[in-house]
């Protein structure tokens, strides 16, 4: 018999107990609707994190402390008592009650840029600026963010800054723009805004910016996106009375390195010299981990499902056996081999499967599509480009090949006993 | 022309279903096998259509020994050279008619339009083309042993075994079956092999073979006795 003949016959034979094979298809749905919905989940997630990651900076950047801050030593472990006070180390504060942080200086600064495949490194200033102010209205509190390397911001007004020069400019979140007094996002474009900041004697100076660009809210990149002018306006206001040694100490640096370099062989190298670096992937590695983990929950439940289904197929294709045991002697009798029935019996429960499994996954995409446009118009609105749940062709096709193989496996044992079957009893079977 | 001969032998098998039996078949006579039930004439049928294998004793099938082919081969052979007839029909009751008849050439590997056109040609020849379309099982008994023939034709077979092919049918039905049967091995040489126990059908045989308790206990050649 031909491979297309073994097919259209076996899709032919899985309708001949309609029935059956419908309540068969129905417990593969469940089970390939449940594994659709739960990787959507994962793909939708992971999708925004990484489009959020992207917005925070690029993939050749790393942050780099000095290696005990990372490793908690600054506070001491619990276990090995209080740490002794050691008189080269320079210790920032955070707010009360945060963890200290170790300074890096400029003399560290030398080191990290002496390292291999590093191209530039930039201290992160410590601007904390008091309010952000337009037109003498109501002031708000608000952070201050770098420009994120290499990113794709959402823009929903004016432009990009330049962020080469000493020029302080902006990008104002949609949220801010109301409440500061702006009448449309376009209105808010070009106009000065005043930054209050207080220096550490408690002094408050008054910095301008103009504001270049309104940009959608974002999940993780909080606060405004400042040009590099800004904060060093910003730094300079609130560190002005320091002595130099003072000023010149960064809690973090950033290091951009060359692209085709490897990471893992730059972070190395910065933790021989006592530095700890983590690029962007690493910081998003953990909330990735978790997220997986709970997608991994979810699949094993679904995984179950289609277990039971797999029975399903097993019991389904052994009552078919019994009811075509004199089918089968006959096509055996009239020459047909072991393989060719071994092959008619599993591509009947393979195609149960893909019948199951694309329905399955089919309903799934269309209720999933309809509960993140929902969920993304209402609820989460907040959140500009987050689709709870995505569908990437790659992983339902690998949803709907795993319960086809399943169905497969499980066809083997009623298609052996098929193939088995001796043509002669099974002609004289009553 | 190839000549199609069996020689069969077997003896000391458990059941002692067949104690040690010889015989040839040549190409284009008809041979009935009769025999009460238990006497050992369907095991019989089963070797010689190499159902099944002898427990001693070995099947010869166009001088070649049937255990010395490998399974694919034998398929093969039974597919190209065999048609079964069966008593109880054995037919796919909610297929049509035509394909169930194609269905020995859809295990050959035919062409489906191919396949169509010998469907209906053998149809035609059993006089039932214009039921091709019909259930199997909104068929009158005649019409499925008709049918059951058909499919037996369809891949041009150079002998057709028929297991009480007149079991399931009235007299007047089964003289129809038969005398289509006897057509056949007329107008294409095909052998028959009849298992029977009616010894009305068994007359009309050229040979006639008595089975009791697996051995044959008397064999009637007419053809001798006319010549004689």
């Amino acid at each position: 018999m031909r491979f297309g003949e073994i097919i259209r016959t076996a899709m032919g034979n899985a309708f001949r107990s309609r029935l059956r094979t419908t309540l068969t298809v129905l417990a593969i749905f469940v089970g390939a609707f449940t594994l659709t919905l739960t990787n959507g989940v994962g793909t939708g997630i992971t999708n925004y994190i990484d489009s959020q990651v992207s917005s925070f900076g690029a993939s050749d950047v790393m942050m780099i402390t000095q290696s005990s801050l990372a490793e908690g030593g600054a506070f001491g472990d619990s276990g090995s008592g209080p740490t002794e006070y050691d008189p080269d180390r320079t210790v920032m504060s955070g707010q009360i009650g945060g963890p200290q942080i170790e300074a890096l200086g400029p003399a560290d600064l030398e080191i990290i840029r002496g390292i291999d495949s590093i191209v530039s490194v930039e201290p992160m200033q410590m601007a904390s600026p008091d309010y952000i102010q337009w037109n003498d209205g109501t002031r708000f509190e608000f952070t201050i963010n770098p420009m994120p390397a290499g990113s794709s911001l959402n823009l929903v007004a004016g432009t990009i800054f330049a962020d080469d020069g000493d020029a302080a400019e902006l990008l104002l979140p949609v949220s801010y723009v109301e409440p500061m007094g702006f009448s449309s996002y376009e209105a808010a474009v070009g106009q000065t805004v005043t930054i209050g900041v207080s220096d550490f004697m408690g002094t408050q100076h008054q910095v301008d910016a103009t504001v270049s660009g309104v940009q959608e809210d974002t999940l993780l990149a909080f606060g405004l996106i400042t040009s590099r002018g800004l904060i060093s306006s910003v730094a300079a206001a609130q560190t002005s009375g320091l002595p130099p040694a003072m000023a010149e100490l960064y809690p973090l640096v950033t290091a951009q390195f060359a692209g085709n370099a490897d990471p893992e062989v730059i972070k190395s190298d910065l933790a021989a010299a006592g530095y700890t670096g983590q690029t962007i992937a690493d910081q998003m590695g953990a909330i990735n981990t978790v997220i997986n983990a709970i997608v991994a929950v979810l699949n094993s439940f679904a995984v179950i499902a289609l277990i039971a289904a797999g029975f399903g197929i097993i019991n389904t294709l052994y009552m078919s056996v019994q009811e075509r045991t004199r089918e089968i002697g006959l096509m055996k009798a009239m020459g047909m081999g072991r393989g060719g029935i071994f092959a008619l019996f599993s591509t009947e429960a393979a195609f149960i499967g893909l019948l199951g499994s694309a329905i399955g996954s089919a309903a799934a995409i269309l209720l999933g599509t309809i509960i993140s446009n929902v969920v993304a118009d209402g609820p989460l609105s907040e959140l500009a480009g987050l689709r709870v749940l995505a569908f990437d062709p790659i992983s339902v096709a690998t949803v709907i090949l795993t319960v086809m193989l399943l169905a497969f496996l499980s066809g083997t044992l009623p298609a052996a006993s098929a193939a088995r079957l001796d043509p002669i009893d099974a002609l004289r079977y009553e | 022309m190839r000549n199609v001969t069996k020689s069969y032998g077997r003896g000391e098998s458990r059941f002692d279903a067949l104690r040690g039996v010889s015989l040839s078949l040549s190409e284009g006579e008809t041979v009935a096998i009769v025999g009460k039930s238990g006497s050992g004439k369907s095991t019989l049928m089963h070797l010689m259509a190499l159902l099944d294998t002898p427990d001693a004793g070995s099947v010869l099938a166009q001088g070649r020994n049937a255990q010395e082919l490998s399974n694919p081969e034998l398929n093969r052979l039974r597919n190209s050279t065999f048609g079964f007839v069966f008593q109880q029909f054995f037919m796919i009751p909610s297929a049509t008619v035509l394909d169930n008849v194609i269905l020995p050439l859809k295990i050959a590997g035919m062409g489906a339009r191919e396949r169509k056109e010998r469907g209906l040609e053998v149809l035609k020849q059993v006089e039932m083309e214009d039921k091709a379309g019909n259930r199997a099982t909104a068929l009158s008994g005649g019409q499925k042993q008709r049918t059951v023939i058909a499919r037996a034709l369809a891949n041009r077979p150079r002998v057709i075994f028929a297991d009480e092919p007149t079991g399931n049918l009235d007299s007047a039905t089964g003289a129809v079956v038969v005398d289509l049967l006897f057509d056949l091995n007329r107008e294409h040489n095909i052998t028959l092999v009849i298992v029977t126990h009616d010894e009305d059908l068994a007359q009309r045989c050229d040979r006639r073979i008595y089975l009791k308790d697996g051995l044959i206990v008397d064999e009637v050649d007419s053809r001798a006795q006319v010549a004689a």
